[in-house]
């Protein structure tokens, strides 16, 4: 990774006819960083990529992809990225070769390279075996799979995947990952849209969250889970007596109320020296405890605690 | 990584987009089977139904009702590309058209060209049909490729027309029926099956404002003469006219949706 600027997004907007679905957001993706774009379903994640990869015109605001205006520049800009969208658009009544060599020779390829590149791109996806057959037949792993490789013919700096695993099973999409993994080992960007936490926890350098159209928190997962999840201390209080003795301290320590389920204590918190205080407070009152568990925050906390959606 | 200058070359972009077209009707050889079979059974359902009553005879009512049925199915056949393109636009692969470095009009025309092959199966099917029903015109073969040369090119213009009705309708049902209604008006409203001057006053005027009257009309007077008569310059430069108005906005409308 590195410091060149990928995309720039400066105050972009898109209203339909009475709706904003894309407000005022602002963000830059750095070369060769995994960038994952997070927000609940109807956020506004679609229409800002498909803003940003030139399908959608801004209502207002700019965007640059590496310095090319996709407005001004269209065409350069193009060439230089490419797009899986979230259903995968190959030719239905194709073969996967046929796909792949149409879209290279769209792309510009002679018919010799395009040949070379899509016998590449078969292997490259396991694909040789159903290269002749019609897409008709294919499973929905192996449609993402021929969808990605079409996206990949030109080799492009900066591929964009919206939702790349929506609907795929665990194994297909922990394959899907790797994939993506390892473009970005070859030199690539990536930019993506998922609505899982999990992709983006795994996945992404960093994480911008949007809801209602609105850029609400952009940072590492790490960053986003500690500014804004809390970590969560569950103990047990051996003596039935103490108890509410124990929660008195706690709430006075960590500065925030504990909930008392039989003789468990479950007590939210941001920093962990006052747990640590609390802990010893607790010692020193001769409140003999068990059981202690300390949960970090995760992204799904910072999620929610983010994100309101559309319900 | 290198990022690849691709030299954009609208001509290689139009003819890879026609053949993917072509390659799409023969993996599903099925999508003909309409301008295939129509034809075929209109000229035997409407020749033996109203030969006798309007010519007084099937072989009498042939020079009238095989350029008819022709130009039905030529409207037909264009009818399809809108069709088409609302349905590649509802799959998505539009979208990824539109987001190669690509003419923008290399989609549109790509679909265009590779209707040709319907029209070309649209218009033999129909001579066809009518030679076997004893149809048998008195001009030498040439001028039977002339005639289908123009109802190929005015199909062709006409499939524009249809393609911008394709690109600006809600769904790919709407497209159907309106393709079908106009198909149905267009032709019955002609001189395509009976004499005009039978019709009542108010149908007489709207069939001799019908452009498809004129492309029939001609059609005969070179089957009839053996010579290329006004009327075929007239269509010739209505298929012209059509193709220079509805291409561009058909482009602006591929345009505009974004």
């Amino acid at each position: 990774m590195n410091d060149n600027i990928a995309i720039k997004v400066d105050h972009l907007s898109k209203t339909f006819t009475n709706q904003k679905a894309v407000d005022n957001v602002s963000f830059t993706v750095k070369e060769g960083e995994i960038f994952g774009l997070l927000g609940p379903n109807g956020a506004g994640k679609t229409t800002l990529l498909r803003m940003i990869t030139t399908l959608l015109k801004p209502t207002d605001g700019t965007v640059t992809v590496f310095g090319h205006d996709i407005e001004k520049d269209d065409k350069l800009a193009r060439s230089t990225f490419g797009v899986t969208g979230q259903y995968a658009s190959v030719d239905e009544d194709l073969s996967a070769k046929e796909n792949l060599m149409i879209f290279s020779r769209l792309n510009g390829f002679s018919k010799k390279s395009s040949l070379a590149r899509t016998d590449e791109l078969l292997k490259e996806f396991s694909l040789e075996n159903s290269a002749d057959k019609s897409i008709k037949e294919f499973s929905g792993g192996m449609r993402r799979r021929l969808d990605l490789a079409i996206s990949l013919i030109t080799r492009p700096a900066l591929i964009f995947l919206d939702e790349p695993t929506t609907g795929l099973d665990p194994r297909t999409r922990s394959q899907m990952w790797d994939t993506i993994r390892s473009l970005v080992k070859q030199g690539s960007t990536i930019f993506l849209t998922t609505q899982y936490l999990e992709e983006a926890d795994k996945l992404a350098n960093r994480v911008a969250v949007i809801d209602h159209g609105k850029l609400i928190k952009i940072g590492t997962p790490d960053q986003l889970k500690h500014d804004t999840g809390e970590s969560t201390l569950s103990l047990k209080v051996l003596d039935d007596n103490s108890i509410h003795q124990a929660a008195e301290i706690l709430q006075i320590e960590l500065n925030s109320k504990p909930q008392i389920i039989n003789n468990t204590i479950i007590v939210k918190f941001k920093n962990s020296e006052q747990a640590i205080k609390g802990l010893f407070q607790l010692k020193n009152s001769k409140i003999n405890i068990s059981d202690l568990i300390i949960q970090e925050p995760s992204l799904d906390d910072a999620f929610m605690a983010l994100t309101v959606g559309k319900n | 990584m290198e990022i690849k200058k691709n030299s954009v070359n609208v001509i290689q972009n139009i003819i890879t987009m026609t053949y993917r077209n072509l390659l799409k009707t023969f993996h599903n050889p099925d999508q003909l089977m309409d301008v295939l079979i129509q034809p075929i059974v209109f000229m035997i359902l409407f020749g033996y139904l109203f030969g006798g009553a309007i010519s007084g005879g099937v072989h009498a009512y042939l020079p009238i009702i095989v350029p008819g049925i022709l130009v039905q199915t030529i409207l037909s056949a264009a009818s399809g590309s809108g069709t088409q393109i609302r349905e590649d636009m509802e799959t998505g692969i539009f979208d990824r058209f539109k987001s190669l470095p690509i003419a923008h009009v290399a989609p549109l025309a790509g679909q265009l060209l590779a209707d040709i092959l319907r029209l070309i199966t649209a218009t033999i099917a129909s001579l066809t049909t009518g030679y076997f029903m004893g149809w048998r015109p008195n001009v030498n073969f040439g001028w039977i490729i002339v005639i289908t040369l123009l109802a190929i090119f005015i199909g062709w213009a006409i499939s524009w027309i249809y393609a911008l009705i394709g690109l600006l309708a809600k769904s790919a049902t709407m497209v159907e029926s309106i393709s079908l209604m106009t198909m149905l008006l267009l032709s019955f409203l002609s001189n395509a099956f009976i004499p005009i001057h039978t019709l009542p006053r108010i149908l007489q005027v709207i069939a001799n404002l019908n452009p498809i009257t004129y492309v029939i009309t001609a059609i005969r007077q070179i089957l009839a003469t053996g010579t290329f008569p006004n009327t075929a310059w007239i269509v010739l430069l209505f298929g012209v006219g059509i193709i220079l108005i509805f291409a561009p906005l058909t482009v602006w409308a591929y345009d505009r949706q974004r």
